[in-house]
């Protein structure tokens, strides 16, 4: 047992339960604060396989972006989760059991678990020597080389997501008065304002 | 041409039943009888130029499936052409009355038309009947003999309105199922033993047949025994005889024409036809054979019985015909064929007249049909009484005895009882000369009922009989002339010595060379001869003193013996009997199983199925659609769970 | 060999374009009023592309490292999805106009859908599977809760958004688990390895899940609960949508999963799809009697038309698929004309989709009840309509692979099953006399009507000659 063997169980542990926590969590925010924490083991075993680069944009995009913007759409959208979970309740004992089912289902499965001749092989085959180059090079040769038809579909779905975003929450409401930058910074004093010389005690 | 002849009546039904729209109700009409009348010219033509010599003409591929091969052919021998000419004249004769007889009929609503509907039937059924007779083999047969049923069915129930009617017509056509099981099966044992259905490769197999046994009904029979039984069921449907009897007097409901054409000349005779078509086989049969002289006696005597003390004219009359037949069965029985043809022929002349006679009557007494309701009609219609006088003449056999100069039914009756007697049976002789009497007996009151005595019944009626037009007349006339001559012109042909009856027959029915009835009919003892004669006085002379001299009597003897004057009245309570062993059995089985197996079993399944059990699974699946999301998932997650299970414990993986 | 790979791709890549285009084109000029331009020009577009892959190229092709299939069956598959595409866009667009609710967004959603279906029926890998599946599914998500002020449509979106994630979630369990397995996620490698050796109890594991993603997509019992729900709260025209192209194209990569990745274990799958497609067709059947609502009947309807679809695939045979294919034209074919009809259901100019409104719809519209009662006759099986041989296809097909309890279950759960397609003949020809609805039908719905319901019946002669090409198209599929 290396120092890294030790780190991949703690690693692995903390990213298990609390993923379990995540669900089991009373209150919505602390869900969300375990979410943050199962992502940060999770760059921790990333780290510990070489990849750095992932385990960065895990840290970064996930964490830093993805979780805090759950966290804000949870506490505004005040949902009382506790009422939902009460409904629910209702069907833990048959719940429980189904996931004892396929729980034990898997277990056989993994349990007896073999892999074909040659996956190995397989597996190994599609990844550039790592000895060679850099991990992050190897990434992006497999991305945007091998995988390229992938990426693309991928661009797609970003592109519908997108869409479907505007589609479901634009508006174009009328008679509102919106800010117009260019309109406030091209204001000129000379033809926004008119000086008026009064005299006293006359009036307009 | 005898093509023509089996084919112009069937266009004719064609053109007048689908085509009277377009050539008027009349038009119709008046092809269809044109058709007819030509139909029965060339059949005299054939008749009278018959050489003897059997053919057959072969007209199309019928039915081929495995071994059974048919060909639709008319087979054209002396049965036949006798035939023919029978079915033709009489049909064209009524459609002639008919025209008539329909003209005004108080069944149908003003403006209703029937009449292309009426003659159109009779067309078909005119056809069906050719059809009958001129088949080359059993299924032909077959179709023709369904062929008249179902034209039977269509005219005694043509007043559909009547509940009457339509119930004699189903009852017509049911009791005609029995008899037709019966024929089937036989049909189809032949088919079994000689694998045809032609009658020249099954006659010639007779003598096999004969003395094969086969089983049926678990028990071992002799086939051609059997064969001839199963094949006279059918002709004991189709003809009336007894137990199968019951349809024909319900059948009068139906238009008198009818009666005359179907009920009394030609489909009821189909039977006689079938026997003696079959004679080969018959002759090989000798129990079947004394079957149908029993059966046929009985008949002649039980129907006569009946025949005494019904009032409605049309249904003594039918009695009538049913014992005649009777008469004809027995003649066939007792294997002289060719005088079971001769009292068919003459029958067919004299009956067909008095039911014609009969019609004229009940026209002119606006439809009046109860001889208690008659007499002294005379007078008022003329010529109907005289064709109806020289029709009883026929029926009850006058003549001049122990020559050959009589009325037809005079020649013919004789020769089936002299024949009876030669056949050595002394119950068919002595029933039948019994029969005689009584057939003298009712007949004569029918007429002194009818024609003499004092108006009785409604004065209004009395006063507006009239005579009917000439339509309906000469029809009469026609057919009067065939019941005084047929007789005396065709005793030789029909009833001469063993070389003149076979020499006419040629090869149409066998009979066998040790079966002598005919030559021995001709030397019968002098009573013999002289019984029926006297049997026929006895009935004239006791008509006469109840109806004439003494017209009390008959009041006071109904009262005195009312046990037996029931007993007749009630026609032996056939009905009543059937009613009570077949009817009410059926009716309450098939309430049972209508009620229980169809309705509770079938239809409750059924129903339940769809109007229970589906629902219920309707109403579940439509109430597992909560709307919940977290149901719906609930679902998927169960539905892998149970699959990936399945999958562990079918053990797919090995 | 990128320029090669390209070429193969090139219909989706043009369709993509014209996607991009169309969206800067309605962004940058007129937005919504563009939208009725935007989707005859679509359809148009589809139309022009389901051409050029039916008569232009032949032959067995794959690009990307055998990740991207184009073959007979692919081909197949394709034209059927964008021909019944472009239909439904046009039946559309004058409901979702009248009502206000037209986008120019939504043809280019349908449009990237349909890429997304197109890289499903020709993917020859797991990922690019999920990445069509997922690009398929999303436009969808959106199209669904596209008529926002609704509350129905966006249940209906948010339902379908929720339950589509479980299932893509299970679709991915499954693949790594036969990633796992199989040390690869291309189709031929798979059917390599599973040629090799025996089947573990894991990669078995891997296929259940992968067919139960796939079987939320066709919507197959017990994974259709969204199906009622999603289709009685999107708006019609979107609903025409999801009962046409999609469910072809999830069927079609069914078949290619099954066969093209699981061949050999043949034994295993047609047990599971036999269970489904016999849930599926008695469910189907029974719980659209309790309907009133005609889209939820025709969201049963299609669960259960599913139901025949996957007999067909459960025979495990090349004849299974062609009956599959030909059963999926069919029902394509014929919801395209119910659809056209649902559309125009309106009284007084709202929409109508109770089924009692139809009553004695006959006496008002003789010609268009006739129609329908042609469609609905088909849509039962019964003969001597097309819907009827699309059945005797699938049946037979279950019948000669030795599933002649299944093709019985088949027979018993459409006799089921007619009954409220019959019930809407009969308040057509039999029903009370009640409000009446428009008369009103826009000339595209009227067309599309007539043309299904003629084909229902013309059909019969030869099925327009699909038959031998779906034979083609299921012979590259099943080798």
């Amino acid at each position: 047992m290396t120092v890294a063997d030790y780190a991949f169980y703690a690693f692995a542990l903390v990213a298990v339960a609390a993923g379990l926590l995540v669900v089991v969590a009373r209150n919505p925010v602390h869900s969300v604060l375990w979410l943050i924490l199962a992502f940060l083991s999770s760059a921790g075993l990333f780290v510990l396989l070489g990849a750095e680069f992932v385990a960065m944009l895990l840290i970064i995009v996930y964490v830093g972006a993805v979780a805090v913007l759950f966290l804000f759409v949870v506490m505004m959208l005040d949902i009382d989760f506790a009422a939902l979970k009460a409904e629910m309740a209702k069907y833990v004992p048959l719940a429980a059991l189904v996931g004892i089912v396929i729980l034990m289902q898997l277990a056989l499965a993994y349990g007896a678990w073999e892999q074909a001749e040659g996956a190995l092989g397989l597996r190994q085959a599609v990844t550039p020597d790592l000895n060679e180059i850099h991990n992050t090079r190897a990434l992006g040769l497999l991305l945007y080389d091998r995988y390229i038809f992938l990426f693309q579909t991928g661009g797609l779905i970003l592109l519908v997501a997108m869409i479907g975003a505007i589609v479901l929450t634009l508006r174009h409401r009328e008679g509102i008065k919106r800010q117009n930058v260019l309109a406030q910074m091209y204001r000129d004093p000379a033809k926004a304002m008119e000086l008026k010389d009064i005299k006293p005690g006359q009036g307009l | 041409m005898e093509t023509i002849i089996l084919f112009a009546p069937l266009v004719g039904a064609l053109i007048c039943g689908f085509g009277w729209r377009v050539i008027g109700e009349k038009g119709g009409q008046a092809t269809a009888t044109a058709l007819l009348f030509l139909a029965a010219l060339l059949s005299w033509v054939v008749f009278l130029g018959y050489d003897g010599q059997p053919r057959q003409i072969p007209l199309f591929r019928w039915v081929e499936s495995g071994s059974l091969a048919t060909e639709w052919a008319i087979r054209l021998d002396r049965l036949t052409a006798i035939m023919l000419v029978v079915i033709n004249s009489v049909s064209a004769l009524v459609h002639l009355y008919s025209f008539g007889y329909m003209a005004h009929d108080e069944n149908w609503k003003h403006g209703e038309h029937y009449k292309a509907r009426f003659f159109a039937y009779l067309s078909f059924f005119t056809f069906a009947m050719l059809m009958l007779v001129t088949a080359d083999n059993l299924l032909q047969m077959f179709f023709g003999w369904e062929g008249v049923g179902v034209a039977s069915y269509l005219l005694i129930g043509f007043y559909w309105r009547k509940p009457s009617a339509s119930a004699a017509a189903m009852k017509a056509f049911i009791v005609n199922r029995v008899g037709d099981f019966g024929f089937l099966l036989g049909i189809f044992g032949l088919f079994y033993l000689t694998d045809s259905i032609q009658f020249d490769t099954i006659f010639q197999a007779v003598p096999q047949i004969a003395e094969t046994s086969i089983t049926f009904l678990w028990t071992e029979w002799n086939a051609a025994n059997l064969l001839a039984f199963l094949l006279f069921v059918g002709a004991m449907g189709k003809s009336a005889q007894l137990f199968l009897h019951t349809w024909l007097p319900d059948a009068m409901e139906g238009p008198t024409p009818v009666s005359a054409l179907i009920h009394a000349a030609t489909m009821v005779t189909a039977g006689v036809f079938l026997v003696c078509r079959m004679s080969p086989l018959i002759e090989y049969a000798p129990q079947a054979a004394q079957f149908i002289v029993f059966i046929g006696a009985t008949t002649a005597f039980f129907a006569a019985t009946v025949g005494l003390v019904q009032n409605d004219i049309k249904r003594v009359i039918a009695y009538s015909t049913c014992s005649q037949l009777g008469y004809m069965f027995v003649a066939a029985g007792v294997g002289v064929y060719s005088v079971a043809m001769f009292h068919l022929f003459t029958h067919a002349f004299f009956k067909a007249m008095l039911f014609l006679g009969a019609g004229s009557v009940i026209h002119a007494m606006h439809h009046e049909q109860d001889l208690r309701n008659y007499g002294g009609l005379r007078k008022k219609i003329p010529y109907t009484y005289w064709a109806m006088l020289l029709g009883t003449l026929a029926i009850t056999g006058v003549g001049i005895p122990l020559t050959h100069f009589g009325f037809s039914g005079f020649l013919s009756k004789d020769a089936v009882i002299e024949s009876a007697y030669a056949g050595g049976t002394a119950y068919a002789f002595w029933m039948l000369v019994i029969a005689a009497a009584m057939t003298s007996f009712y007949s004569w009151r029918l007429m002194f009922m009818t024609f003499f005595g004092k108006p009785r019944g409604d004065k209004h009626t009395h006063e507006h009989a009239h005579e009917s037009p000439m339509v309906m007349l000469i029809p009469l006339g026609v057919l009067a002339i065939g019941a005084v001559f047929a007789g005396m012109i065709w005793y030789t042909p029909f009833f001469g010595d063993e070389h003149a009856v076979g020499d006419w027959f040629g090869t149409s029915i066998l009979m066998h060379p040790e079966n002598n009835v005919l030559h021995d009919a001709h030397y019968v003892p002098l009573w013999v001869r002289l019984s029926p004669f006297i049997a026929m006085l006895i009935g004239l002379a006791l008509a006469w003193q109840f109806y004439i001299r003494r017209p009390d009597l008959p009041g006071k003897l109904a009262a005195n013996q009312e046990i037996l004057y029931k007993f007749l009245l009630n026609k032996w309570y056939f009905d009543e009997i059937y009613d009570f062993i077949f009817v009410r059995p059926a009716r309450g089985l098939g309430r049972l199983l209508w009620r229980k197996g169809d309705g509770a079993v079938i239809d409750g399944s059924i129903n339940g199925l769809a109007m229970g059990v589906v629902p219920f699974f309707t109403r579940l699946a439509v109430r597992a659609q909560t709307g919940y999301i977290y149901h719906y998932a609930f679902a998927m997650v169960i539905g892998i769970a149970i699959l990936i299970t399945w999958m562990t414990l079918s053990g797919g993986a090995e | 060999m990128i320029s090669a790979d390209i070429s193969i791709v090139l219909p989706e890549i043009a369709l993509a374009i014209f996607a991009f285009g169309a969206l800067m084109f309605g962004v940058y000029t007129g937005k919504d009023r563009t939208a009725p331009l935007l989707i005859w020009l679509t359809a148009g577009f589809m139309v022009a592309l389901a051409f050029w892959l039916g008569v232009g190229a032949t032959g067995n092709r794959e690009a990307f490292g055998g990740m991207f299939v184009n073959d007979a069956f692919a081909r197949f598959a394709k034209v059927m999805i964008l021909l019944s595409a472009a239909a439904v866009l046009v039946m559309g667009q004058d409901y979702m106009q009248r009502r206000d609710m037209l986008r120019f967004e939504f043809p280019v959603l349908v449009s990237l859908s349909v890429i997304g279906m197109m890289i499903m029926v020709s993917a020859g890998d797991l990922m690019a599977l999920y990445m069509g599946l997922e690009l398929q599914s999303l436009a969808l998500y959106v199209l669904a809760s596209i008529r926002r002020d609704h509350a129905k449509s966006t249940e209906a979106g948010l339902k379908y958004f929720m339950l589509g994630a479980l299932s893509s979630g299970l679709l991915l369990y499954g693949a790594s688990l036969t990633y796992g397995f199989a040390g690869t996620t291309v189709f031929s490698g798979i059917i390599t390895t599973l040629q090799a050796g025996d089947m573990s109890l894991g990669l078995l594991f891997g296929l259940v899940f992968l067919l139960t993603g796939l079987a939320f997509k066709v919507s197959a019992v017990p994974f259709h609960m969204w199906t009622p729900d999603v289709y009685e709260g999107a708006p019609t025209p979107v609903t025409a949508v999801f009962a046409t192209a999609p469910k072809i194209a999830a069927m079609a990569l069914l078949a290619r999963l099954a066969h093209d990745a699981f061949g050999p274990a043949v034994g295993d799958w047609t047990q599971i799809l036999a269970v489904l497609a016999v849930l599926s067709m008695f469910l189907g059947s029974i719980a659209a009697i309790g309907q009133r609502d005609i889209k939820r009947l025709m969201a049963y309807s299609s669960i259960a038309h599913m139901g025949y679809a996957l007999v067909g695939l459960a025979a495990g045979t090349a004849g299974g698929v062609q009956a599959m294919l030909v059963y999926m034209a069919i029902y394509v074919t014929m919801n395209v004309g119910a659809f056209a009809f649902i559309l125009a259901m309106e009284r007084d100019g709202r929409p109508v989709t109770d089924i009692r409104s139809l009553n004695m719809y006959s006496r008002h519209e003789p010609l268009k009840a006739l129609a329908l009662l042609v469609l609905m006759f088909s849509l039962a099986g019964v003969p001597p309509t097309v819907g009827f041989f699309g059945k005797l296809y699938v049946l037979r097909a279950a019948v000669e692979a030795d599933m002649t309890w299944l093709a019985i279950a088949g027979v018993i759960a459409s006799v089921i099953g007619a009954y409220y397609y019959l019930r809407i003949v009969y308040f057509m020809y039999f029903g009370e006399e009640g409000e009446t609805l428009d008369r009103r039908m826009p000339p595209v719905q009227w067309g599309l009507l007539m043309a299904s319901a003629a084909v229902m019946i013309v059909g019969v002669v030869n099925l327009f000659g699909i038959d031998p090409l779906a034979a083609v198209a299921a012979q590259t599929l099943v080798r």
